[in-house]
């Protein structure tokens, strides 16, 4: 399958396919990752029914969505079209940040017999430590700034590459990290959209916080901490 | 203008609700003199100045398109929380003691929003989300109502399309509205210097979060709340179907009716005290002894190469 699809892009590249000689190069375009574990698999921190629901149609319709924006900002750049080149901005924005977030949302997250919520070990652990005091104290500014963020959006540990440090950051709706500031890179998301968890937890947000740790794939996290901070 | 204040649980019609006035339970309000005793107390005491109006139909009878689970917590906890914290972040402030709605102006802050204006404004939108909506509701509006979508829109169908899309295409949470914008111009807080017949018009707008069209100086006249919250125990991630089902079995052309009637109402008293205002400026006497600054006004834009300051 992954050749198939391979030698497809290929032949597109070389303008071999008829019908895409009008494009002068291929538009890549996204699909629904597989989550790393069965949509139960988070029980009962997260239920199924939200797992499902939230990869299967929230995520894919932001793939979908974003798709669809980038052909046509494809086909409007081509066309030097500035305006609908401009008026695209926010449904990329808001499609491609849905994409972004999600894609790590899921590595942030792991089955308790895979390693979700063992706390960090190792260089992140450390810094932690250093920034925050503790696990414990980063875990309630985390859900602290969760429980308050109004409206749609997420809540993050990030890293802050020019500062060297970690830091908790909120953006709303579907805006990556790294439109807070350029050189913040994502460790772990907390999705705080109330899809993300009304049919467990209705409207009592903090009662969805102080669970989802016991899921949270620290490995991930440290992971890119110690990609990023290298 | 203050809302009626009551320490008694039991719901009351405190909220000043734009345009709809609800047959209330009537209900004894606390004696004045009791009233200033219990302030005295605000330290230990939360005053209840604002408190949850229940919707005008009980909580099962949106059934089966809007399902009693949701009204028990949209109204029960969401809409609940939101008057609770209300009620925390007002009192002893200066905010105290004044209307809903203008509390909520005062805290939008023209957009640079103050802690309160999500409760207050959230509290107020829901209030006129649950009187946007009745048992049996949907269909076709009709009379002054109809001809003014007619007109402003087309027709119904494609009022109903602009709507609908508005609602859908809300990123995030928030709300859709029809507003009446009378002499307003179509950007917020201005004000049209040359208004005219035409500028009373019907517009679709969408706010995020908790923002409402009172901020912009608008008569809201329908809305639908498209937070997730509000349909996702009954529709999921369906919120097309969401949105499809509140227009044609929900919506309270009534209400919409009602409210439009007041906001023209309104209309024509704000312009009528535009006009006595500015007849009164016309004739104001321009005596040189009294009024310097009128003066100093004029100076500043005559001679720019005088830059001395008060005289």
């Amino acid at each position: 399958m992954a050749l198939r699809s391979l030698a497809t892009r290929k032949t597109l590249a070389l303008g071999l396919n008829s019908t895409r000689l009008t494009q002068s190069r291929a538009l890549q375009t996204f699909s629904l990752p597989d989550l790393p574990y069965d949509y139960g698999a988070l029980e009962p921190a997260i239920s199924g029914e939200i797992m499902q629901l939230h990869h299967q149609k929230h995520h894919q319709t932001y793939i979908t969505n974003y798709n669809k924006a980038l052909e046509q900002l494809q086909e409007a750049i081509q066309k030097g079209d500035s305006s609908t080149v401009v008026k695209l901005q926010t449904a990329i924005k808001f499609n491609g940040g849905g994409h972004i977030n999600h894609s790590i949302f899921w590595n942030n997250l792991a089955p308790i017999r895979e390693g979700g919520g063992e706390p960090p070990k190792g260089s992140l652990g450390w810094a932690i430590d250093t920034n925050f005091g503790s696990l414990e104290s980063l875990v309630q500014k985390i859900n602290a700034e969760g429980a308050a963020l109004q409206g749609s959006g997420w809540v993050w540990l990030g890293l802050d590459k020019e500062l060297k440090k970690l830091v908790v950051e909120t953006t709303a709706n579907q805006d990556p990290l790294v439109t807070k500031r350029p050189h913040l890179v994502p460790l772990l998301g907390i999705d705080v959209w109330e899809h993300a968890y009304y049919l467990q937890y209705k409207n009592v947000r903090p009662d969805y916080l102080k669970n989802i740790w016991k899921v949270i794939n620290w490995k991930y996290a440290s992971g890119v901490y110690e990609k990023e901070s290298a | 203008m203050a809302a009626a204040t009551s320490m008694v649980t039991s719901s009351s019609f405190t909220f000043p609700s734009q345009g709809l006035r609800l047959p209330t339970r009537s209900h004894p309000c606390m004696k004045p003199q009791q009233r200033r005793f219990l302030r005295k107390y605000a330290s230990n005491v939360i005053t209840a100045t604002y408190e949850l109006k229940p919707p005008p139909y009980s909580l099962n009878a949106l059934e089966p398109h809007m399902s009693r689970e949701t009204l028990e917590y949209h109204w029960g906890k969401h809409h609940r929380t939101y008057v609770e914290n209300l009620n925390k972040q007002v009192v002893g402030t200066d905010l105290e003691g004044l209307s809903l709605e203008d509390i909520i102006t005062v805290t939008y802050n023209k957009g640079d929003i103050l802690p309160a204006f999500n409760s207050a404004a959230q509290a107020w939108n829901h209030d006129f989300f649950w009187e946007s909506m009745k048992p049996g509701g949907g269909g076709k509006p009709s009379g002054d109502l109809l001809d003014l979508i007619e007109r402003d829109f087309g027709s119904f169908e494609r009022f109903t399309e602009e709507f609908k899309s508005a609602a859908a295409t809300q990123f995030g949470s928030g709300w859709a509205w029809l507003a009446y914008k009378a002499n307003r111009l179509g950007v917020e807080n201005a004000v049209n210097p040359w208004p005219s017949e035409n500028d009373k018009k019907l517009v679709i707008v969408k706010s995020p979060n908790a923002v409402n069209p009172l901020v912009w100086d608008y008569f809201p006249l329908l809305t639908i709340d498209v937070w997730e919250h509000a349909f996702y125990l009954d529709f999921q991630n369906r919120r097309a179907d969401y949105i499809s089902m509140f227009m044609e079995k929900l919506v309270s052309w009534e209400a919409v009716n009602a409210r439009l009637e007041n906001a023209k109402a309104q209309a024509a008293e704000r312009e009528m005290e535009e006009e006595r205002m500015k007849n009164e400026e016309e004739w104001k006497p321009t005596d040189d002894d009294d009024d310097d600054d009128d003066d100093e006004g004029l100076e500043m834009y005559v001679d720019s190469d005088d830059d001395s300051e008060a005289e």
